[in-house]
């Protein structure tokens, strides 16, 4: 299941919900707040979320990593304001071998990054703000990583 | 003349949410507005004429009834269209 929180997120229990006898294998990515992007210095962020269709979007991405014959799959996303170090976001992913489990867990997240409708403001040690990705002024921001 | 197109059939009332960049530049989340376009895309660039949005239709996608949609849509009474600048998740 993939779900939004606007409060921390649990590593523990999200673990436990891909914990299954028939897996021999748990692969899990956390995405932290780091403290620098495009070469400025990040003080805090703030992600927001098209709710409605981001949960749709992302339980889509969620039964299409099925197809690397995993067991189970979670994700929780963060929205609101985060700090340098907050975990962002969480993808668990349980199979019987650990090749699926990894392979699952990269597709999820690279498909999360790339079509559900959550947006991140950056504020930087200046006090400016940036939409990331979205083109504005000279805070231009292309295809940031994180 | 937006309230006599809507007489003569032409205007629809639809429901616009923004996030983001957009939600910035128009100064709110949501709002219910009339209009005489007929797809989204119509919907969009008459906007952006009127609130100066710097995201070209090109660069973003939209969302019909919460769904994604393609720009050729047609609009109904009471649609909810949502624009979707560049996401940045993860």
């Amino acid at each position: 299941m993939f779900s939004l929180s606007s409060k921390p997120i649990d590593a523990d229990a999200l673990k436990s919900l891909v914990n299954t006898q028939q897996a021999g294998a748990y692969v899990a990515f956390e995405g932290w707040v780091r403290d620098h992007n495009e070469g400025r210095q990040v003080t805090g962020l703030e992600y927001e979320a098209y709710e409605a269709l981001a949960v749709k979007e992302g339980n889509k991405i969620l039964e299409e990593a099925q197809k690397f014959s995993i067991l189970k799959a979670h994700c929780v996303h963060r929205t609101g304001a985060l700090k340098i170090g907050d975990m962002a976001v969480m993808v668990v992913v349980s199979s019987a071998h650990r090749k699926e489990a990894f392979v699952a867990c990269e597709f999820i997240i690279n498909e999360i990054k790339k079509r559900v409708p959550i947006w991140k403001r950056e504020t930087y040690a200046d006090g400016s703000t940036s939409w990331v990705n979205c083109a504005h002024g000279h805070k231009t921001a292309h295809g940031a990583k994180s | 003349m937006e309230v006599l197109a809507h007489l003569a059939g032409n205007g629809k009332t639809v429901r616009v949410d923004y996030f983001a960049l957009l939600k910035e530049q128009r100064g709110l989340a949501s709002e219910k507005l009339q209009t005489n376009s007929s797809t989204v895309l119509e919907l969009y660039e008459e906007l952006q004429g009127r609130y100066g949005f710097s995201l070209k239709h090109s660069s973003i996608a939209v969302a019909l009834n919460d769904e994604f949609a393609d720009w050729s849509e047609k609009l109904s009474e009471s649609d909810k269209v949502v624009f979707i600048p560049p996401v940045a998740g993860g």
